[in-house]
């Protein structure tokens, strides 16, 4: 299901002196099956782009085809894009409101009209996908931990098996090994499940592990579209609007000046293998 | 959406008006809104009114915003006018229908009325325009200084009012959010009757209420934490203070009743 922006622009206020383009004129292409890496400054328009993706908020010209179609052209497929573009919004534990966590999975499919056999196993699946496991079906969601509480509020999503999830910092604010369970569980449902995922991050790390194409917003307008090699290796660039590439770059640039290793890596693991097979080599 | 109400409506200009002390401004007020209660002939009313306009112009604010005050409430300036049309009895009776009776005097009384009301609105809509929430809390507390004596928390009021006001955007921004957070798990606001739209609001309040208490309780730790124990002693950043033109304001002011009494005498 390719998603396709199409000379997409939002203006807030608009015919106001406070009127201000969030998104200005922009257009990509996303195809089945990608991990999408959303990056961009503090106010650069990721947000307000996103929640385009599933008619949130209507475009003030441009348009967005989901799978050919206009999705703003048919009002009473609203919940059919809607279920089919999964979003996932900054902190999204803050919208549980049910009494145990399964009920609150339940939320979506309960809005898409299934049955409840149906319900229930879509809830259990999604549960399952983001690892909460039957223990916590009947607790509180408020009880949980941070990390906990985000992944219930992920599964609540996934429930609707969206074939695309947007995820807005799926992982801010948690602790590392929260970060870790949240960023490896997208991965996996990502690579079993072949769900397209687009995540805006913050952190060029997280982005240069998991993304396959990155595009980078600056000042609503799209700066950049590339893989990660591609976009981390224009640092002068990505640090001209506020961003940087992954600490680990730095370093391996650092070192590939007076050592034999490639100065292009831009993953903690990349860089181990890279420095342990120079170290052997040398020893040789 | 939910987030272009504003709330207050502070306009933004560079005048004479806006920077007048908030006391000035809640006292000149008050002091017009007893007199606009109190005079009764034609001339008092222009004169006063000639007084308001001559306000507006110095404070630089369109009179499209002010009127806006106006729109609000035109259903009670309606319903007041017709009121006072029918119920106030008099000897010319202009047209009569069954028991619908409509007087001179009746009409004198309603156009008064309708008059007063308007004014009354332009006036405060002024005050509100020209003053930042903020400033007015401050001026309030103030003023409420004196009725301390007499248990009123006049410290504890401002600190409510302002953290009041301080969160209403906040709130709302929490509840567009969340509004759409919901949406996107397929909620559905608007259609089903009216016990369905109440239930489907649910998943907004559950949300919003724990995010309001858990808003108020990190706010009461920061308080606490910088060493807030009520409005007692407090120092404040910015000291009001009457300027010239503070003083020039009241000397208007002080001008205008005399004025009015006069005319009030003579009339």
């Amino acid at each position: 299901m390719p998603i396709k922006v199409d000379h997409l622009t939002h203006e807030y206020n608009p015919g106001t002196s406070m009127a201000q383009k969030a998104v200005n004129d922009v257009s990509f292409e996303i195809q089945d099956g990608e991990f999408i890496g959303l990056i961009g400054h503090t106010g650069s328009g990721k947000s307000t782009l996103i929640q385009h993706f599933n008619a949130l908020i209507k475009p003030t010209s441009g348009k967005i085809y989901l799978d050919g179609e206009d999705i703003n052209a048919d009002k009473s497929k609203l919940k059919s894009v809607r279920r089919r573009v999964g979003l996932v919004f900054q902190y999204p534990e803050y919208q549980l409101f049910e009494m145990t966590v399964l009920k609150d999975v339940c939320y979506g499919p309960t809005n898409l009209g299934l049955s409840e056999g149906e319900i229930n196993k879509a809830a259990k699946e999604a549960l399952t996908l983001v690892g909460i496991d039957e223990s916590y079906y009947e607790k509180s969601p408020f009880e949980l931990s941070g990390g906990e509480k985000r992944r219930v509020a992920i599964a609540g999503i996934l429930a609707m098996k969206p074939k695309i999830l947007v995820l807005d910092e799926p992982a801010a604010g948690v602790d590392p090994r929260g970060r870790n369970e949240i960023l490896e569980a997208i991965k996996k449902m990502h690579d079993e499940t072949g769900i397209t995922v687009i995540m805006v991050s913050h952190s060029m790390e997280d982005v240069a592990k998991y993304a396959n194409r990155i595009l980078v917003m600056d000042k609503g307008k799209l700066a950049m579209e590339g893989t990660p090699k591609e976009i981390f290796s224009k640092v002068d660039e990505l640090e001209k609007i506020g961003l940087a590439a992954p600490e680990v770059s730095y370093i391996m640039r650092g070192i590939s000046k007076k050592f034999d290793v490639p100065s292009d890596i831009f993953t903690v693991e990349e860089a181990v293998d890279a420095i342990y097979k120079m170290l052997k080599g040398d020893s040789r | 959406m939910i987030r272009d109400i504003t709330i207050g409506q502070y306009y933004r200009a560079d005048s004479c008006i806006h920077k007048l002390d908030p006391r000035t401004k809640l006292i000149a007020t008050m002091v017009y809104v007893v007199v606009l209660f109190i005079i009764n002939d034609i001339y008092t009313y222009a004169f006063s009114i000639a007084v308001l306009a001559a306000a507006i112009i110095l404070s630089k604010v369109p009179l499209k915003f002010i009127m806006r005050g106006i729109k609000s409430i035109l259903f009670i300036i309606i319903l007041t006018g017709i009121l006072n049309l029918f119920t106030t009895r008099g000897t010319h009776i202009l047209w009569q229908f069954g028991i619908l009776k409509m007087t001179l005097e009746g009409a004198v009384m309603a156009a008064k009325m309708v008059v007063r009301l308007i004014i009354l609105i332009i006036c405060s809509s002024l005050l509100t325009l020209t003053t930042t929430p903020i400033e007015l809390t401050d001026g309030i507390e103030y003023l409420l200084k004196p009725f301390r004596r007499f248990g009123v928390p006049a410290g504890e009021i401002a600190m409510m009012m302002s953290i009041a006001l301080r969160f209403i955007p906040t709130l709302l921004d929490e509840t567009d959010k969340i509004i759409k957070a919901q949406q996107a798990r397929c909620a559905d606001f608007d259609t089903g009757g009216l016990k369905e739209k109440a239930k489907s609001l649910i998943p907004v309040l559950v949300p919003l209420f724990i995010s309001a208490f858990r808003r108020a309780d990190e706010l009461a730790t920061a308080m606490e934490a910088r060493c807030y124990r009520g409005g007692d002693g407090r120092t404040r950043m910015k000291n009001m203070e009457f300027g010239k033109n503070d003083y020039r304001c009241m000397i208007v002011l002080v001008l205008f009743v005399a004025i009015t009494i006069i005319m009030m005498l003579v009339l």
